[in-house]
């Protein structure tokens, strides 16, 4: 019988009874015989599914690399273990409290039942996991391949006997795995399987290292005589690299979502801890003890091409121990399928709840989930999930093809696993993370593992070239994938463990910071941070629920019998008459949380909700009711703000619009009178018009005379118009002043010569003062002329004295100028003294009867719009028009 | 015997032009242009008609036109009113007041002439 026969039988014997073995345990499960099972000892035991071949074989081609190095990938899961036992505690209750499932799931109840974190974290480690399982296929690959070319055989190629692996794999893990749909009973014949497996790993490699000790050298003093001293100082022991090694494993115990699985979720009791907590790292210390002296061997007594990552199979075969060498074989067998067993439950436990369910879900929104078979669908959809994801690790392993040594591939999955940590160390101590921060940061951290050390691992062969891995993208150096802004860390892991945790934790923190946990986030926060001092967070009003549909919603999911055991048991508990229990609010966040055993927190929540259809209002919600009505309450204060700010609007439209009011009365009082004052002259104008057209024999002095009136009336009328438009301009701001130094005199003169003819009708008499007359002035030379027109027309018109004296006197006071018009008139009436200003006001003096129109409000315009004052100064002995202009202006002091 | 007819009013083209048109339609006319001894000038002359202007300078035409109707002797005197504001309002009151007929300024000759004519029938 050739020697890869041989192999090949053992290993379906040995299958066999690990088939067997986990049959025994499911049908002791069944009849409810748990002692065994439960033990404390098969929980630590099911751990160990720690150390898969990469352990295995490759602590040993570590050591003979890089010396004591190797330790590290023990130590940082004993010091979680001893140190950290109380983190492993509360994950623990966390998990048993809220039915959690997967890390996935975890992640997702903690930050308010999140689907797309869920899908995150599950599409994270299936890409983490991936190359972990490969790993284990290529070194079952090898290990066969070592073996039978030792027989002197030929070996089948690598790839099919991965291939084959890989089916038998996935058929086990198919039939024990998803034996049961809850995720959360415990896979009882897979853990004890895995147990089985552990002891036999952890045997074959403590007689292999036992033999080596003592049957190839003599004892542990020969052996290590034998060492080559420069073994031990291959890497430098405490340095960076060894900090990150030990983190990274310590992280990989923690977030790795098989040893989450085995940890967390197929816990039985939490008191299995304390047992864990001393003997895992019992279990990882017998591990770890002969991986130098086999090494040393393998180093001294095989050739120096040997591969190291096979000192464990190649050592006892060359010394001829074939039945050893199959040992070993056996416990690196062990070693592998239990760590791609337990994976790949994880993953398809991870796939089915938060891909494939949420997806069905939305999908069949409309219908109630318990109205289909769900349980069926998701054992389906766990089943394909288990095949996807072997049939990833194979192609994993054919499309790399053995790139680099084992442990690289090992610790880039670690890495890429590990950018969970910082949500779910904060999800677990912080109160403020949130959900987006968990988001972001993991996608911030992934994106950084991708490109400084996925993508690089492929060596230039997928997406990123080896001249970007060489010379960074275009050329950029500050942007090559192992020096990122040239920090200067030589080790390309160190480096991408700087860059993808540094960057994940910052950025989580950042988010953090900056927004604000919804109300379902903050009470999952308060239930997992208090996980060990709350009773029960959820109190709730429920009004009437059909019970009838939850039933049929458990037994779907939960299967018949269990749900109605379920049932009874609440029935019992809440004393009700009927063999149903009320749907109250305790029954139903119980219920959600089996269900949620089975579907994950986010799916169980929606399907819950589908089916009692808002008709319970549990704690969560009311938190939610309670913030959305501090939000109204909020609005509403700003609406109470903003109707006090438009009852002042209003009154200010109000004022505004009574000024419009007045302002259009004042409108219309002043059209009416220009309309009176413009119908005036026409009328003048029409009927002189029709006399000369209707009247044949005028005298020619007649004729002349209305001819003459026609005309006199029609500049009557363009100045009246022209003084109209000109007020207008004036009282809109929008008159524009010439101003110019001019000597007062000037201007006199100007309004004297337009002003003669009417002078010369009246025979009146000018009085002026030339000294005063001298200074200069700074002013519009033509409007203030127009001002003094306007005054001395008004006084030869109004005057009516026989000898009209018009004086126009100028003097400086104080800092005005005076400028006097004054008549020796009998001056203006009291009552006329008001409204002289007004526009077209009717003056009622025998002697000043008629219209004063626009003269004086225009002339009162002018001087405003020069900043002075125009008034009237009357006397008994006649009218006297004061204009006051302002002189303390630089430019007229300069005239001066 | 001639018609005779008083007209108060203030604008003395006005004046002069209506005085023209009267005259020569062999009508006596009589002229007061101020508005504060109107009324008093119509008890005196007792025309057969008057001509009254509404602006008018010191007091309303309304005003004269009341205290027309107020005096005995002149109460029923024929009062044709003329207005250079022509709005509804002022009509209005005219009317009240007890105006004859009410015309606005500008007016036709040929209609001044009939309304005048027919006011002295």
């Amino acid at each position: 019988m050739g020697s890869f026969n041989l192999l090949v039988s053992i290993c379906l014997i040995y299958v066999l009874a690990l088939f067997l073995i986990a049959y025994v345990a499911e049908r002791a499960a069944d009849r409810g015989r748990f002692n065994f099972l439960r033990s404390p000892l098969v929980y630590t035991l099911s751990i160990s599914v720690y150390c898969t071949a990469w352990t295995y074989y490759g602590a040993v081609g570590s050591a003979a690399r890089n010396g004591l190095e190797f330790i590290t990938i023990y130590l940082g899961p004993t010091l979680v273990f001893i140190g950290w036992w109380w983190v492993l505690r509360k994950l623990v209750r966390i998990g048993r409290e809220q039915r959690i499932t997967s890390i996935a799931d975890l992640l997702s109840s903690r930050y308010g039942k999140s689907g797309p974190l869920a899908v995150l974290v599950t599409l994270l480690a299936v890409i983490g996991t991936t190359p972990y399982i490969a790993l284990q296929l290529q070194s079952l690959a090898l290990s066969f391949e070592v073996f039978t070319t030792s027989g002197g055989e030929e070996a089948p190629s690598p790839t099919s006997t991965a291939f084959y692996v890989a089916v038998g794999l996935a058929v086990f893990t198919i039939v024990f795995g998803t034996r049961n749909l809850d995720a959360n009973e415990r896979h009882h014949g897979v853990v004890t399987a895995i147990a089985v497996e552990a002891i036999v790993k952890l045997a074959a490699l403590l007689s292999v290292g036992i033999f080596v000790v003592w049957g190839v050298a003599n004892g542990p003093t020969d052996i290590f005589t034998r060492m080559d001293p420069e073994l031990l100082n291959a890497g430098e022991i405490f340095n960076k690299r060894w900090l990150t090694l030990t983190l990274l494993s310590a992280t990989a115990i923690l977030c790795l979502p098989r040893m989450f699985q085995v940890i967390v979720v197929e816990n039985d009791n939490e008191r299995n801890l304390a047992t864990a907590s001393w003997a895992f790292p019992l279990y990882l210390f017998l591990m770890s003890l002969f991986v130098l002296p086999i090494a040393i061997a393998g180093l001294s007594t095989l050739p120096s091409n040997a591969n190291p990552d096979l000192f464990v199979l190649t050592v006892p075969l060359a010394q001829g121990q074939s039945t050893l060498a199959t040992f070993a074989f056996l416990g690196g067998f062990s070693s592998a399928t239990s760590m791609v067993i337990v994976a790949s439950i994880a993953l398809s436990t991870m796939m089915s709840n938060h891909i494939v369910l949420p997806l069905w879900l939305r999908v069949n929104a409309s219908r109630n989930p318990a109205s289909d078979d769900v349980r069926l669908l998701l054992l389906r959809s766990r089943r394909v999930s288990i095949a996807v994801v072997l049939a990833l690790g194979f192609l994993y392993f054919q499309f790399t093809g053995g790139t680099g040594a084992l442990a690289s591939i090992g610790l880039i999955a670690f890495l890429g696993v590990a950018q969970v940590l910082p949500a779910m160390i904060g999800g677990l101590f912080w109160s403020s993370a949130t959900r987006s921060a968990a988001i972001t940061g993991i996608c911030v951290g992934f994106a950084f593992w991708a490109y400084t050390l996925f993508l690089p691992s492929f060596g230039g062969s997928f997406i990123l070239t080896s001249s970007t891995l060489a010379n960074g993208p275009f050329g950029i150096s500050g942007l090559t994938p192992h020096n990122l802004l040239n920090v200067q860390i030589n080790d390309p892991l160190v480096h991408a463990v700087f860059w993808s945790l540094g960057m994940n934790t910052f950025v989580f923190v950042l988010v953090s910071v900056m927004t604000t946990p919804s109300a379902i986030e903050r009470l999952q926060s308060v239930q997992f941070i208090n996980v060990f001092g709350q009773i029960s967070a959820r109190r709730g009003i429920t009004r009437s629920t059909p019970i009838e549909d939850l039933l049929v919603l458990a037994q779907r999911i939960l299967g018949r019998e269990e749900a109605m055991a379920l049932f009874k048991t609440q029935a019992v508990a809440q004393d009700t008459d009927t063999p149903l229990p009320d749907p109250t609010s305790e029954f139903i966040t119980t219920l959600e949380r089996e269900i949620a055993g089975n579907v994950g927190a986010a799916a169980a929540h929606a399907m819950m909700g589908q089916v009692t259809g808002g008709a319970e209002i549990s704690f969560e919600d009311m938190i939610a009711v309670a913030d959305e009505t501090a939000q109204i309450m909020e609005y509403s204060a700003r609406l109470e703000t903003q109707s006090t700010e438009l009852a002042q609007t209003a009154e200010q439209l109000r004022t505004a619009n009574d000024k419009l009011t007045e302002l259009s009365k004042q409108k219309d009082t002043f059209l009416s009178q220009v309309s009176h004052e413009l119908r005036t002259p026409m009328t003048s104008i029409r009927t002189f018009a029709e006399i000369l057209r209707d009247s044949d024999p005028l005298e020619p002095e007649q004729l002349n005379n209305f001819a003459s009136i026609i005309h006199d009336e029609s500049i009557r009328l363009t100045r009246l118009l022209d003084d109209i438009l000109d007020l207008s301009f004036m009282e809109n701001g929008r008159v524009q002043l010439h101003m110019e130094t001019v000597p007062l005199s000037k201007i006199i003169d100007r309004a004297l010569t337009t002003t003669q003819a009417q002078v010369n009708d009246q025979g009146a008499k000018i009085l002026r003062d030339a000294d005063a007359e001298k200074m200069m002035l700074y002013t519009d030379p033509d409007r203030l002329s127009q001002v003094l027109i306007n005054l001395v027309s008004n006084a030869l018109k109004h005057c009516g004295a026989d000898q009209p004296e018009i004086a126009v006197l100028s003097g400086i006071y104080g800092d005005q100028l005076i400028i006097d018009v004054a008549d020796n008139g009998s001056g203006i009436s009291k009552d006329d003294i008001e409204i002289i200003f007004e526009k077209f006001a009717k003056l009622s003096s025998k002697v000043t009867a008629g219209s004063a129109g626009l003269g004086l409000p225009i002339s009162r315009e002018i001087v405003k719009n020069l900043g002075g004052t125009l008034s009237y100064e009357g006397t008994q002995n006649g009218a006297i028009f004061r204009v006051a202009l302002p002189i303390a202006n630089e430019h007229q002091q300069a005239a001066q | 015997m001639h018609e005779r007819v008083l007209l108060i009013e203030d604008e003395p083209h006005i004046v002069e032009a209506l005085s023209f048109l009267l005259t020569r339609e062999g009508i006596s006319v009589s002229t007061h242009s101020d508005g504060i001894d109107a009324a008093q000038t119509v008890a005196r002359l007792a025309p057969d008609l008057v001509i009254l202007d509404v602006m008018l300078p010191g007091k309303s035409g309304f005003d004269i036109l009341a205290e027309i109707r107020q005096a005995e002797a002149v109460a029923n005197t024929p009062v044709l009113m003329l207005t250079a504001k022509g709005q509804l309002r002022d009509r209005a009151a005219a009317q009240a007041a007890g105006a004859s007929l009410f015309m606005t300024k500008p007016f036709s000759n040929k209609e001044i002439i009939a309304n005048v004519k027919s006011l002295l029938k």
